[in-house]
């Protein structure tokens, strides 16, 4: 139930990789012979069944090794074609680490970056927004669905201001691309990132979308024989792309019944837990979220042992990316989360694959673990007993 | 071409659940069989016999993807079961040879099987991938 980290390979995506594996393994970029012509022609369906999804044109997919990379050439290469005039970006607080630190190693290059708070519901004030760009802005960056909470931004309203103030706008859309509607023309999108295995898909893939009109002029992060329109040197990993394109055409198809079927499992996932537990609350906005994502706080019982105890099952507290460090989760902390309840947050994610059965368990296994730790806890003890936790003096010994 | 007849398009459903539910992984198992079922109640009362056409083909391709599934993963399961088998000593070459062409075999589903020796590629027709 980490599906927020990776997902398995569809079986369809793995059958339309093998044969690019097995015998087709041209270099795509030969173009003197047919292993070569082969590869090519897989690539560019490839990229057509990409853009398709976001309702892209296949000239503006650039294929790279995943969304990382696609935010580091966004938000670097953007800044550093027009650092001449343009020395301002904006982003938001609970973005994923790639795109952070992008912008911090930016700073060090001497562009300056706002890091727009958001509310407790974990969306952005569009009125703060406005207010912070300026006549030098060259790009704003904002998630369309967190990885942590599953918070959906309201991304055609961004490019509605993006677009009328002259602005570039980006959106790491990983986690949303193929799960909820996206179109770059109706949202105003000007560069999106798309990752393949959060998508049922292979990883180390991923894609970049670059809009061409108005075209949207890119640095190259990576130097060499000028494949991808130069915007991304290195031979195309043929089967890798492959499979991506397959992901996407599938989760075209499949969009409608997943998303019913998970949004089904995510309600009876929430209410059975919170019909049995107390003080247990949702981490952002009940209805600009994707339901796959599901991050709950429970209160009075820590974290990782609450995982340690579930540990027949995959789950997460926060994001892989975060999950080696002891800090609780930034975007925990940025939607105003107490310290206490950031380090109680356990997140559950549902995916194509997950059946009812493993909900239930998990639900069960969930409810039994908590009752227990509560049982142990000290702090649970004193609130039943009706003493206000926060007026509590602890004494130095 | 005639459509497809009520019993074909039952054959065709009773086909794919079987073939799913040779999958190993619960997850995959359990994905496919319920997918096929919702597909094929979701489209039991189309009428116009092009779309059943249509419909049945796609069923059909993808009847194909679960049975080139079940092969490789069959092949992939004889290796480690003959090496758990004989623990101290590689499979012979000549196995591992068999296995490894009836991989390739199954996967050459665009081709006939007989030009495997011969790496010429001139054919030129249009594939789908699926």
């Amino acid at each position: 139930m980490d599906v927020q980290a990776t997902t398995p390979l569809d079986p369809r995506v793995l059958d339309a990789m093998l044969p690019y594996l097995i015998n087709y393994y041209g270099n795509p970029h030969s173009r003197t012979h047919a292993y070569g012509w082969e590869s090519e022609a897989a690539m560019e369906r490839a990229r057509q069944q990409v853009a398709s999804l976001i309702g892209a044109d296949p000239r503006e997919i650039i294929f790279t090794s995943g969304a990382t990379e696609s935010n580091n050439i966004a938000i670097k290469g953007v800044a550093r074609f027009y650092r001449s005039r343009k020395k301002h970006l904006i982003t938001t607080q609970t973005e994923h680490k790639c795109v952070l630190d992008s912008c911090r190693s930016l700073e060090a290059e001497g562009f300056q970056v706002t890091y727009l708070p958001v509310q407790k519901s974990g969306i952005i004030d569009l009125k703060e927004l406005e207010a912070a760009i300026q006549p030098d802005t060259s790009l704003v960056s904002v998630m369309t669905v967190n990885n942590e909470i599953g918070v959906k931004q309201p991304i055609a309203e961004i490019g509605q201001i993006c677009s009328s103030r002259k602005v570039y706008f980006h959106t790491d859309a990983a986690q949303a691309v193929g799960k909820i509607p996206l179109d770059v023309n109706d949202m105003k999108i000007d560069l999106m990132s798309i990752s393949g295995h959060k998508i049922y898909g292979p990883k180390g893939v991923g894609a970049i979308y670059i809009r061409r009109r108005p075209r949207v002029r890119v640095e190259a992060l990576q130097s060499g024989g000028g494949q991808e329109r130069g915007m991304r040197s290195g031979t195309v990993p043929t089967p890798l792309v492959v499979g991506l394109g397959a992901a996407c055409e599938v989760a075209q198809q499949e969009m409608e019944y997943d998303h019913k079927r998970i949004s089904k499992l995510a309600e009876r996932l929430i209410q059975n837990i919170m019909k049995s537990l107390p003080d247990v609350v949702m981490n952002g906005d009940p209805e600009h979220h994707y339901p796959g994502c599901i991050n709950l706080s429970f209160a009075y019982v820590e974290g990782e042992s609450l995982l340690m105890a579930l540990k027949d099952v995959a789950l997460s507290s926060g994001s892989a990316c975060t999950s080696a460090s002891l800090e609780p989760s930034y975007v925990l902390r940025a939607i105003g989360t107490d310290e206490d309840l950031a380090h109680s947050s356990i997140r559950f994610g549902i995916g194509r694959f997950t059946t009812e059965e493993e909900v239930d368990y998990t639900v069960e296994k969930c409810i039994q673990h908590v009752k227990r730790l509560r049982e142990m806890s000290p702090l649970w003890e004193m609130v039943q007993d009706g003493i206000d936790l926060k007026s509590i003096k602890w004494t130095q010994h | 071409m005639a459509a497809s007849s009520r019993a074909q398009v039952l054959d065709l459903y009773r086909a794919m659940l079987r073939e799913s539910k040779r999958f190993s992984s619960y997850n995959y198992r359990t994905y496919a069989v319920r997918r096929i079922r919702d597909a094929f109640r979701e489209n039991k009362n189309v009428k116009d016999p092009v779309e059943i056409q249509t419909l049945v083909n796609k069923a059909k391709r993808d009847l194909e993807v679960i049975r080139r599934q079940m092969d490789s993963r069959a092949v992939a399961q004889a290796e480690v079961h003959w090496h758990n088998l004989s623990s101290l000593q590689p499979p012979p070459p000549r196995f591992k040879q068999f296995s490894y062409l009836s991989l390739l075999i199954s996967w050459d589903y665009r081709r006939t099987p007989s030009h495997l020796a011969n790496f010429c590629i001139f054919s030129r027709d249009g594939v789908s991938l699926y």
